[in-house]
């Protein structure tokens, strides 16, 4: 491991002033950070620990919830409001990782995981994400975890976030502060890029920025799902999975909203999707031509071919629970 | 004294039951549980760190530099920037080093000269550092070069092949049967390369005393490793002492020596020091043994009465040019059923792929649980029950040699199983169901070739207690625990007044733990020590042993007792030597079983959870119904990871493994492990020495996967004949059949 230096930040303000240095990471519960430091994969100059940073609270918020950046996975999805209001939520988290890395895990680290693509993890192949113009050697190889969906030459790697899944389809928005401390808002759909030629760049953070909370807007009565289909029930990143959160109103579809994960470098949201089912009468119809929709540019390398037919089922699945128990 | 034992005959006597204290065979715990989960069992990795080790010592840590290309020569190794590296103290290259671990009981050093390369991820140096950390960030500043003349075999189903003549097999005209039979099935299955995967990964300390090198290492066989690094080195066996007495899991990957221990004993002979190697776990993917990939073969021909007149088998595995070990796919199918016509057809292709060994039960693991998957097949095609099918084509006596069977117990486990299990509510595929989730059940049988290996061990009674002291091994398996208990058993002594130490080349030579000889072996040696030390006390008691009753720390002799402690005013102490003689000679010795499984297929997904398991197992006298049990529950954990997401998985253009930690290589953790039932049907089989005793460490594998497989079909109708079944493969299935 390349040595490092290691500061804790003592408010946001130094965080973000602090984070302007070069090669510097934040340091929340260090999951995914530290073992990628072990594998030489991220080599930070210095780690900035924000852990002690009052983030760690979640909050009701314009009927809402505010969930501070450094709440531990596990404690949100046990969070009893959570569980009422967000089931999808407490679903999704509860359906990654492990007991141990979710009580270390926390929300803004969980976001900003790095892909599990293994040749992005074997510093000797060839990756754009950790050198960029170097090439991507998972293209053309064991690609069965691989992207179908808003994949690039560059870059066929997948989010692995269940977490982010759920927070999508809930319309979750992300809190920022800038260095200097003004602070935005950004839909968590817009927050994670698609890879294009600069997959080395994941999200739409500027140098200093810090995570400082995740907001839920408040729920509207919606039907909530989370399926995710993995290669085995203990520990497995997605093959795929879908969040689906589906507000009837006399027995049409008010609003869908769907995300999907295992499929794309983000957790993936289709405009188009929802607005081919939302005021239509739910129908197995209905949610092939959504899935026809889905799928329409959707490509694969081969080995994760079988992501194409599996998404469409599970999409079908999930509708016909959430729109009235067809299962 | 030494008590030897050539084991010529049968031993009939069953002593161990006429004993008193009637300790053997009870479900006691691990003599050595409460140090493992205390963390007072120090492991090879933690011995220059723990505070509870004796070796805590000032070492340096060595890491490997990673060979890039899967064939090719070192041209260049450039070590400038590694050097840099403030803690580096030297890069080393020594002709010495190896390039991957020996096969089991090799007795010589692995192949060496590191600048050879032959797969990738092969060691080519040793960065040597004050800090594990220094040299792995060093590791990855070494510039190599390489120079390639020849391509590199990657896809062991195109690679150039040879088909060794001793694994060939004939006999009849199975072609002639095929053509008569009834119902003949005529089918191709492939298992992928699997890693051991065991928990605790290789590491070894070792350092010098003069011209004397210690060894602490993670390993299964350390008399025959003290002679593999012996020759490595090129000094004499007798100059090198290996201790391992705590492992965490071998599975086969430890057998034989492996590069980090050469390099960490070349190192610190070079440096001065003592020197500390771990393989990184992305490194114990790469450069332990694999087991390898089989493509196999099954033809089958039954006559209009549901028995079978034909069985040919073929295999095609895969390893190292040079390596005389190749997955023994077969080794059970000579003799597990009838039929007059069989034709067995081995063949080896040579690939340029991580070193393929011994892994969980070689042979059976992979080739019964084929074999098992194809009479499924046969058995649906026959209109017969599965149960049934087996229970027509027992053999009287092995098929190819005519040989008797030390024991048979196949029918008796199939019969107890399907009791047990209800096997008589399956139903036909699609017809039990949950929701989404559709229900089915498999079977499969058991089987494991039993052996018996050479072991010394050493017993010594005082007033006290005793010590058993043997360079066997534990490596989770129970030995501590059942050569206690034998020692208890044959002294008279509460299992907590023997003390069992092991691991260590200082003392007798044990077997060392492989092929599940290890009880039988070592107890067998145990077991004739404690005889000897029987004869001296009956001397002093004035009676024949055989009239001698020990228990409870009491000798009686006819209306006499005395207290061992006062008895015993001087350590009595005897070594049994046992070693294998012709008893196994014109006989076919296993140990059986049968596997029962009910799976959950999701209709919609293509997953499958497996939902209760169940095995029966006979392995002669079980030791301690503990340990053996836990065996059962490990094999039979394995096996369904096989059937559902074991796979190792190596690069085809370059050559990597590419599942190279446990995020990517999946085993079945506790969410995928339903309940699991584990019965014994005792019994005595006079061939597994003097104890009566089988090996019971690899049974649970051989079969179980296919139980899983089996019932997948019965679930949805869906062959997987791949393995594993990944949701993918059981959804192209189902979208076969148009659910």
């Amino acid at each position: 491991m390349k040595d490092f230096a290691y500061l804790r930040a003592s408010s946001c303000d130094e965080a973000t002033t602090e984070a302007l240095e070069p090669a510097t990471r934040f340091l929340g519960g260090g999951t995914n950070l530290l073992d990628l430091m072990k594998l030489g994969i991220e080599t930070p100059a210095r780690l900035l620990d924000v852990n002690r940073l009052d983030l760690g609270v979640i909050e009701e918020l314009d009927g809402g919830l505010r969930i501070g950046a450094t709440v531990r996975n596990s404690d949100l999805a046990a969070d009893p409001r959570v569980r009422r209001s967000y089931p999808v939520l407490s679903r999704a988290l509860l359906a990654g990782a492990s007991g141990q890395l979710r009580n270390m895990a926390t929300t803004a680290g969980n976001l900003l995981q790095r892909t599990r693509c293994p040749y992005f993890y074997d510093t000797d192949m060839a990756c754009n994400k950790r050198t960029p113009g170097a090439g991507c050697s998972a293209i053309g190889g064991f690609t069965r975890y691989h992207a179908i969906l808003g994949a690039s030459d560059a870059c066929i790697a997948t989010h692995p976030s269940d977490m982010a899944v759920a927070m999508a389809a809930l319309e979750a928005v992300v809190e920022i502060e800038a260095p200097g401390g003004a602070r935005r808002h950004v839909h968590l759909a817009d927050f994670h890029r698609l890879p294009g030629d600069t997959p080395h760049i994941e999200t739409c953070l500027e140098p200093g920025d810090l995570i400082t909370a995740v907001i839920l807007p408040a729920p509207a009565g919606e039907r909530q799902i989370y399926r995710k289909i993995r290669d085995r029930a203990s520990y497995a990143f997605a093959l795929v999975s879908v969040a689906a959160v589906v507000r009837m109103e006399e027995g049409r579809i008010a609003t869908a909203r769907l995300a999907f994960g295992g499929l794309a470098h983000k957790p993936w949201r289709d405009a188009e999707v929802e607005a081919c089912l939302e005021g239509e009468p739910p129908s197995d119809d209905l949610f092939d031509r959504a899935a026809d929709r889905l799928l329409q540019r959707a490509w694969g390398q081969g080995e994760n071919d079988f992501k194409i037919p599996l998404t469409r089922r599970i999409l079908t699945a999930a509708l016909r629970e959430a729109t009235g128990g067809m299962a | 004294m030494t008590a030897h034992l050539v084991f010529d005959e049968p031993d009939k006597r069953n002593r161990l039951d006429a004993m008193a204290q009637e300790v053997v065979g009870r479900p006691i715990d691990r003599s050595e549980g409460a140090l493992k989960v205390s963390g007072r069992a120090v492991y090879a990795a933690e011995q220059a760190t723990s505070l509870w080790s004796e070796k805590r010592a000032e070492c340096l840590y060595g890491v490997f530099v990673r060979a890039t290309v899967p064939l090719g020569r070192v041209a260049s190794l450039a070590s400038g920037e590694a050097r840099a590296v403030p803690g580096v103290l030297e890069v080393l290259q020594d002709p010495r080093l190896v390039r991957h671990p020996a096969q089991g009981m090799a007795r010589k050093s692995p192949p060496q000269d590191l600048s050879e390369v032959t797969y990738f991820g092969q060691p080519l140096a040793l960065v040597v550092a004050e800090s594990f950390e220094a040299a792995r960030e060093a590791a990855r500043l070494v510039r190599v070069e390489y120079e390639t003349s020849a391509e590199a075999e990657l896809d062991p189903a195109q690679a150039p092949s040879e088909l060794p003549e001793k694994k060939q097999s004939a006999q009849g005209d199975l072609e002639a049967a095929l053509r008569e039979a009834a119902v003949s099935l005529d089918a191709s299955y492939s298992t992928p390369s699997m890693a051991a995967a065991a928990m605790e990964p290789h590491a070894a300390l070792a350092w010098w005393e003069g011209d004397r090198v210690t060894l602490c290492g993670a390993y299964q066989m350390v008399s025959q490793n003290a002679e593999e690094l012996a020759d490595a080195l090129g000094i004499a066996p007798g100059k090198v002492r290996v201790l391992s007495p705590f492992i965490g899991g071998g599975f086969g990957s430890k057998l034989g020596i492996a590069p980090e221990a050469v390099a960490a004993a070349v190192a610190a002979r070079t440096l001065g020091r003592p020197v500390m190697v771990t393989l990184a776990r992305q490194q114990e993917f790469e450069i332990a043994h694999r087991r390898s990939e089989t493509g196999q073969r099954v033809r089958l021909a039954l006559d209009a009465d549901g028995r079978l007149t034909g069985i040919g088998h073929e295999a095609r595995v895969s390893n190292l040019a040079g390596e005389s070990f190749s997955e023994p796919v077969q080794q059970a199918t000579h003799f597990t059923y009838r039929g007059e016509n069989r034709q067995i057809r081995h063949e080896v292709a040579r690939v340029n792929l991580t070193c393929a060994g011994s892994v969980r039960a070689p042979g059976e693991a992979v080739g019964v649980t084929i074999f098992e998957m194809a009479l499924d097949e046969l058995a649906e095609k026959a209109g017969l029950d599965p149960l049934e099918l087996r229970l027509r084509n027992i053999p009287e006596e092995d098929p190819e040699t005519d040989k008797p069977f030390t024991s048979h117990m196949l029918a008796e486990a199939l019969r107890d199983g399907a009791d047990r299990f209800g096997w008589s509510d399956r139903r036909a595929p699609g017809e039990r169901r949950q929701g989404e989730w559709l229900l089915g059940m498999g079977m499969a049988s058991a089987v494991r070739v039993n052996m018996l290996h050479k072991a010394r061990v050493r017993v010594t009674l005082t007033g006290e207690g005793a010590r058993v002291e043997s360079s066997m091994t534990d490596i989770g398996t129970g030995t501590y625990t059942i050569l206690t208990q034998i020692v208890a058993e044959m002294l008279g002594l509460a299992p907590d007044r023997v003390r069992t130490i092991l691991g260590d080349t200082d003392l007798p030579e044990g077997s060392g733990s492989g092929g599940s000889i290890g009880a039988a072996s070592n107890g067998s040696a145990a077991f004739l020590a404690c005889e000897e030390i029987r004869r001296q006390i009956a001397a002093q008691m004035g009676c024949p042993e055989e009239e001698l009753t020990l228990k409870d720390g009491r000798a009686t002799c006819g209306n006499r007792t005395r207290d061992l402690a006062e008895l015993v005013t001087e350590p009595l102490s005897a070594e049994g030597h046992f070693e294998p003689g012709k008893a196994l000679k014109g006989v076919r010795s296993s140990t059986w079983g049968a596997h029962f499984a009910e799976v959950a297929v999701n209709e919609i997904t293509g997953e499958v959870r497996v939902r209760r398991m169940l095995g029966v197992f006979a392995a002669g006298r079980i030791l301690n119904e503990k340990t053996a049990r836990s065996q059962c529950l490990g094999g039979m954990t394995f096996g369904i990871g096989m059937a559902l997401m074991e796979e190792m998985v190596h690069d085809r253009r370059f050559g990597q493994v590419v599942s190279r930690d446990l995020a990517n290589y999946h085993i079945p953790a506790h969410a995928d492990v339903p309940a699991l039932e584990v019965h014994f049907l005792e019994e005595r089989d006079s061939y597994g020495g003097t104890l009566q005793a089988k090996g019971i460490g690899e049974l649970g594998i051989c079969g179980s996967g296919a139980a899983v497989i089996n019932a997948i079909h019965n679930a949805c109708g869906v062959r997987v004949r791949d393995l594993p079944a990944t949701p993918d493969k059981v959804l192209e299935g189902l979208c076969a059949l148009g659910r």
